[in-house]
C-alpha cells in the first residue's frame, strides 16, 4: 500500500502514462487503457493501491463534473431546447422501461418488490463518463446514435435526483447504521420540509442560470483584464467547484449543476478560453476516475461467485442492449445508429456505486446484494470499450455507416470554416466581409474590453489568447479551412503561424503583415498569403492623388494595378534574400528596374503601359497622311 | 496531336447551368489546357505577357462563353483589346498567331429558330459572330465553325448532358486534328 502522496501520485501517473498510449496504439481506446491500468495497480494484482482507491474515486468523480461542464459549454441553449424530445421521450422511456424490466426480474428471483425496484432503478443508469469519453474519442458525438446517447445520459443524470429521494422510502431491512460516508446528507437543506427543499433546489438552479447570464461575464471580464493566465484558470475551477458545492448542498447532482452552468456560458465570449483551461483538468481527473474504477473491481468476490457475476453481467448487458435497440428503432434511428446507441449505453453507470452504497446505508439492500451488483456494474463498465470495439470492427462494416458524422457538426463543435485571430481594426473588416457572404467565422480576441464592445454590437467574439494551441483547438482549428492571422503584433502573428504550421498543417493561413519587413519574414516562414496592412489604402490614395492632379481616372486606376503587380512580385522575389548583407542594394536595383518598366514598358516592348489601347501607335503605323502627328 | 487552349469567360460561373456541364467535359479531354479568365483576372487586369505565352504554346484556341448581347462577356473583350497587340498578333511583324485555329463555344438563351431571318433575332447566330470571325482572320488564324448550345433557358437536363458530350467530341476532334470541318461559310 502506498506511503505518502508522492508514491501514490507516482503510481497513478505511471500507470496512466504506460497503459493509455499502449491501449490507444492497439486501437482499444484510452478508457480501456485506464481501466486495465487500474486493475493492474489495484489490490488484486500488484496491490500498489488499496483501500484508498475509493477515496480516490470520490475525488476523481470531479472529473465527471468537469466533463459535464464542458459538454454544457458545447451546447447552446437553443440547441438544448431542440433536444427536448429525445431527452424526455427517449431518455424517459429508457429509464422507465429498463427499471421496470429489472424490477420484474428481481421479483422473479425472489427479491421483495422494494429491493427489486431499487435494483431496477439503479441498473437503468449508464455510464456518462465512459460513453461520452469513448464517443468523443471516436468522433461519434454528432452522429444520430451519438446524439441520442447523449440525450439519454442527460435524462439519467436528472433522474438520479428523484432516485436518491425515493431510496429511503424503500427500506425493508434493519437499519445498517454505521457512518454514511461521503454522501451522508449533512446538507444545508437536510432538516427542511419537502416544499422548502424543492424551493431550495429551484432557487439554486435559477441562481446558476441568472448568475451565469448576468454576473459571470462581468466577473470574467474583470479577471481577464488582470491578464494573469493562472488566475483565469483558478477562476474557472472556482466556478465549477462552487457550483458543485452548491448543488451538493441542495441535494442535486453536481454534474447536472455544472452542466447547466456550461449551457448558460455556451454563448458567452469566454467559452473557448474556459474550455481550453478546464480541458486538461477534466482529462486527468477523468483518467483517474477510470483508474479508480479499474482498481475497485473486487476480484475476490468474482473468484468466489464466478457464475453469479458472469451470469448477471451478461444478463445486464444483453437485456439493456436489446431494449435500447428496440427503443432506438422506435425513435427512427437507422440500423447502424441504433446499434451504436445500444452498444454504447448497455452498461451500468458510475452513479450505481453511489446509489448502491446509499441504498445499503438506508437499509434497502443487503450488503451482499449491493456488493455483488457493484462488481457486476464495474465489470459491465470495463466491458463497454470492448463492446464498442466489437460494434466498430465487426458489426459496423456489415451494416455500413449510412450516416456521416459531419451533418450537424456546426452546432456540436462550433465548427466554422474560418477562424479569425485578432478582431481589431483589421480582423473586423475581414469578418464582416465574410459574414456578408454568409460565411460564419469563429473570432478570437485577447482584449477583454474589445470583446465586450463587439459583443454589444452583436458579434460573436470569444475571449482568449489566440497563440495558445489549446484555445485554437477548442475554436475548431482541426476542422476549419482557414485561419486569418490579424493580430496587431507582428511577433505574435509569426509565433502563431509557427505553431499552426506544426500542429495543424492542413489549415491554410492568410496573414496580416505590418509592413514590408514583416511581410518578408512571414514569406520566409512559409506563409504564402501575406497582406501588408497599409498597402491597399496607400495605393488607393495614390490613385486618387493622380486623379486630383488631372489624370484620367481609368489611367490612374490602371497605373495602380500595374504598380501593385510589380510591387508584389518584387516583394516575393527578394523575400528569400531578406537578411543578407547586400539586401539593400538588391532591392534598390530591382526598384529602379520596376520604375523604369512602369515608365517605359518592359524591354520586349509590350505589356507595360496598355499599349494595345494606344491609337497613336496605330496612327503611326497605318496613318497615311501625317505619320509623325501623334 | 494539336495542343488546345480553352479560354473560358463567364462572370457568374457559380450560377451557370450550361457551362457547369460544359466545363468538366472540356477539362476531361487529354491535351486541353483550360484557363478560367474570370478566375485569373477578377479585376479585369489581364496580363498580356502571360496570355500571349499561353497562346504561343498552343495550336488551337477555343473561346468558351455565354452569348451576351450578341457578343462576348466584357472580360473577353478586354482580353482581345489588350492581348491581341499590334506587332504581335497583327501588323507587319505580328505573326505570332499565324496558322492556329479558333473555335468559339457559345451558349445562347435564344433557340435556333429564333436565330433566323424570320425569327426573333433576325440573323443566324454565326452571322452575328462576324466581328469575331474578322478578328480571327486578321490575326492570320483559321476560323472554325462555332460550337453552339441554343435555347439554354429551356434546355432539359438530358439535353444538357448530350450537349456536354457533343462538346467533348468536338474538342477531341480539334485535339487529334481530325475531321473538324473548316468554317462552313468560309
Ligand atoms: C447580360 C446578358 C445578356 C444576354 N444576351 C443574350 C443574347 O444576346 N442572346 C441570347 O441568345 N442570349 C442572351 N443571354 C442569355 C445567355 O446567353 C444564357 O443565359 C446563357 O448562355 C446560359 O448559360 P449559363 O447557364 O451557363 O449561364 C444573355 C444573358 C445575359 C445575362
Amino acid at each position: 500500500m502506498g506511503g505518502g502522496f508522492f508514491l501514490q501520485a507516482f503510481t497513478y501517473l505511471a500507470a496512466a502514462v504506460v497503459a493509455v498510449p499502449v491501449a490507444k496504439r492497439l486501437g482499444l481506446g484510452s478508457v480501456l487503457g485506464y481501466l486495465l491500468a487500474g486493475v493492474f495497480i489495484g489490490p488484486f494484482a500488484l496491490g500498489i493501491v488499496g483501500s484508498e482507491g475509493e477515496d480516490v474515486m470520490h475525488f476523481a468523480e470531479f472529473g465527471v463534473v468537469l466533463m459535464l461542464f464542458l459538454v454544457g459549454l458545447e451546447l447552446e441553449p437553443a440547441h438544448l431546447w431542440r433536444m427536448r424530445v429525445p431527452v424526455l421521450g427517449l431518455g424517459g422511456l429508457q429509464v422507465t422501461l429498463t427499471a421496470a424490466l429489472f424490477t420484474g426480474l428481481g421479483m422473479a428471483f425472489g427479491l421483495p418488490w422494494q429491493q427489486a425496484l431499487a435494483v431496477g432503478l439503479i441498473l437503468a443508469l449508464s455510464s456518462t463518463a465512459i460513453v461520452l469519453q469513448t464517443l468523443a474519442e471516436k468522433g461519434w458525438m454528432s452522429t444520430g446514435g451519438g446524439r441520442s446517447s447523449f440525450a439519454v445520459l442527460l435524462f439519467q443524470d436528472i433522474a438520479v435526483i428523484p432516485m436518491l429521494a425515493v431510496m429511503p422510502l424503500l427500506a425493508t431491512l434493519e437499519a445498517a447504521g454505521g457512518d454514511d460516508g461521503h454522501h451522508g446528507h449533512e446538507t444545508w437543506v437536510a432538516g427542511l420540509p419537502a416544499w422548502a427543499q424543492t424551493l431550495a433546489v429551484l432557487g439554486a438552479v435559477a441562481a446558476i442560470v441568472v448568475g451565469g447570464r448576468y454576473l459571470l461575464r462581468p466577473a470574467f471580464r474583470f479577471i481577464a483584464r488582470a491578464k494573469l493566465r493562472e488566475i483565469f484558470v483558478a477562476a474557472a475551477l472556482l466556478l465549477v467547484v462552487g457550483i458543485a458545492l452548491l448543488m451538493q448542498q441542495v441535494g442535486l447532482s453536481p454534474a447536472l449543476g455544472t452542466f447547466v452552468a456550461g449551457v448558460v456560458l455556451a454563448t458567452s465570449e469566454y467559452r473557448h478560453q474556459l474550455e481550453a483551461d478546464i480541458e486538461p483538468f477534466k482529462g486527468l481527473l477523468l483518467g483517474l476516475f477510470f483508474l479508480a474504477v479499474g482498481a475497485s473491481i473486487d476480484f475476490a468476490l468474482i473468484a468466489d461467485q464466478p457464475g453469479a457475476v458472469a451470469g448477471l453481467t451478461v444478463g445486464l448487458i444483453a437485456l439493456k442492449l436489446a431494449l435500447l435497440f428496440g427503443l432506438a428503432r422506435g425513435f427512427r434511428l437507422g440500423v447502424d445508429q441504433a446499434m451504436l446507441f445500444s452498444f454504447a449505453l448497455a452498461q451500468g453507470g458510475e452513479f450505481a456505486f453511489v446509489l448502491f452504497s446509499y441504498a445499503q446505508q438506508n437499509a434497502v439492500l443487503s450488503a451482499e446484494t449491493s456488493k455483488l451488483l457493484v462488481v457486476v456494474v464495474a465489470v459491465s463498465m470495463a466491458l463497454t470499450p470492448l463492446l464498442i470495439l466489437f460494434f466498430e470492427n465487426v458489426l459496423m462494416p456489415r451494416v455500413g455507416t449510412k450516416e456521416r458524422a459531419d451533418e450537424d457538426y456546426d452546432e456540436m463543435e462550433g465548427g466554422n470554416p474560418v477562424i479569425i485571430a485578432g478582431y481589431g481594426r483589421f480582423g473586423q473588416i475581414v469578418g464582416r466581409l465574410l459574414a456578408a457572404e454568409g460565411i460564419e467565422s469563429t473570432v478570437l480576441e485577447a482584449d477583454s474590453d474589445q470583446v465586450e464592445l463587439l459583443r454589444r454590437f452583436g458579434r460573436r467574439v470569444f475571449y482568449g489568447d489566440a497563440t495558445r494551441i489549446d484555445l485554437l483547438r477548442s475554436a475548431g482549428a482541426e476542422h476549419a479551412k482557414l485561419l486569418v492571422l490579424a493580430l496587431d503584433r507582428p511577433d505574435k502573428n509569426r509565433e502563431l503561424l509557427a505553431t499552426v504550421r506544426q500542429e495543424f498543417p492542413g489549415l491554410r493561413v492568410l496573414a496580416r503583415a505590418r509592413g514590408r519587413v514583416d511581410a518578408y519574414q512571414l514569406l520566409q516562414e512559409g506563409c504564402e498569403l501575406v497582406y501588408r496592412e497599409t498597402f491597399d489604402a496607400a495605393l488607393r490614395l495614390g490613385t486618387d492623388a493622380l486623379a486630383v492632379l488631372g489624370r484620367r481616372k481609368h489611367r490612374a486606376h490602371r497605373a495602380a494595378q500595374r504598380f501593385r503587380h510589380h510591387d508584389e512580385n518584387l516583394m516575393r522575389e527578394v523575400a528569400d534574400n531578406y537578411g543578407d548583407e547586400d539586401f539593400i542594394s538588391l532591392v534598390r536595383r530591382r526598384n529602379e528596374e520596376v520604375e523604369r518598366v512602369m515608365a517605359e514598358g518592359p524591354p520586349e516592348g509590350r505589356g507595360g503601359r496598355d499599349d494595345a489601347w494606344d491609337s497613336a501607335e496605330l496612327r503611326r503605323t497605318f496613318g497615311e497622311d501625317h505619320p509623325e502627328a501623334v | 496531336m494539336a495542343r488546345v487552349l480553352v479560354l473560358f469567360a463567364h462572370p457568374a460561373f457559380e450560377r451557370s447551368r450550361v457551362h457547369r456541364a460544359l466545363v468538366p467535359a472540356a477539362r476531361s479531354v487529354p491535351g486541353v489546357t483550360f484557363r478560367d479568365l474570370y478566375e485569373l483576372y477578377p479585376d479585369y487586369d489581364v496580363d498580356p505577357p502571360s496570355e500571349q505565352a499561353a497562346l504561343e504554346a498552343h495550336d488551337a484556341v477555343v473561346f468558351q462563353h455565354p452569348f451576351y448581347w450578341y457578343s462576348v462577356p466584357p472580360l473577353l473583350k478586354q482580353w482581345q483589346d489588350l492581348v491581341l497587340e499590334h506587332g504581335w498578333a497583327y501588323g507587319h511583324s505580328g505573326t505570332a498567331l499565324r496558322g492556329k485555329s479558333v473555335m468559339h463555344a457559345i451558349s445562347a438563351g435564344g433557340g435556333e429558330d429564333a436565330y433566323a431571318a424570320a425569327g426573333y433575332n433576325r440573323y443566324a447566330l454565326p452571322d452575328l459572330l462576324r466581328p469575331l470571325e474578322a478578328t480571327v482572320r486578321l490575326c492570320g488564324m483559321e476560323w472554325r465553325a462555332p460550337f453552339i448550345v441554343y435555347g439554354t433557358h429551356r434546355l432539359p437536363a438530358a439535353g444538357l448532358a448530350e450537349e456536354a458530350e457533343r462538346y467533348r467530341a468536338q474538342l477531341e476532334a480539334l485535339a487529334t486534328g481530325s475531321t473538324t470541318p473548316l468554317g462552313v461559310e468560309a
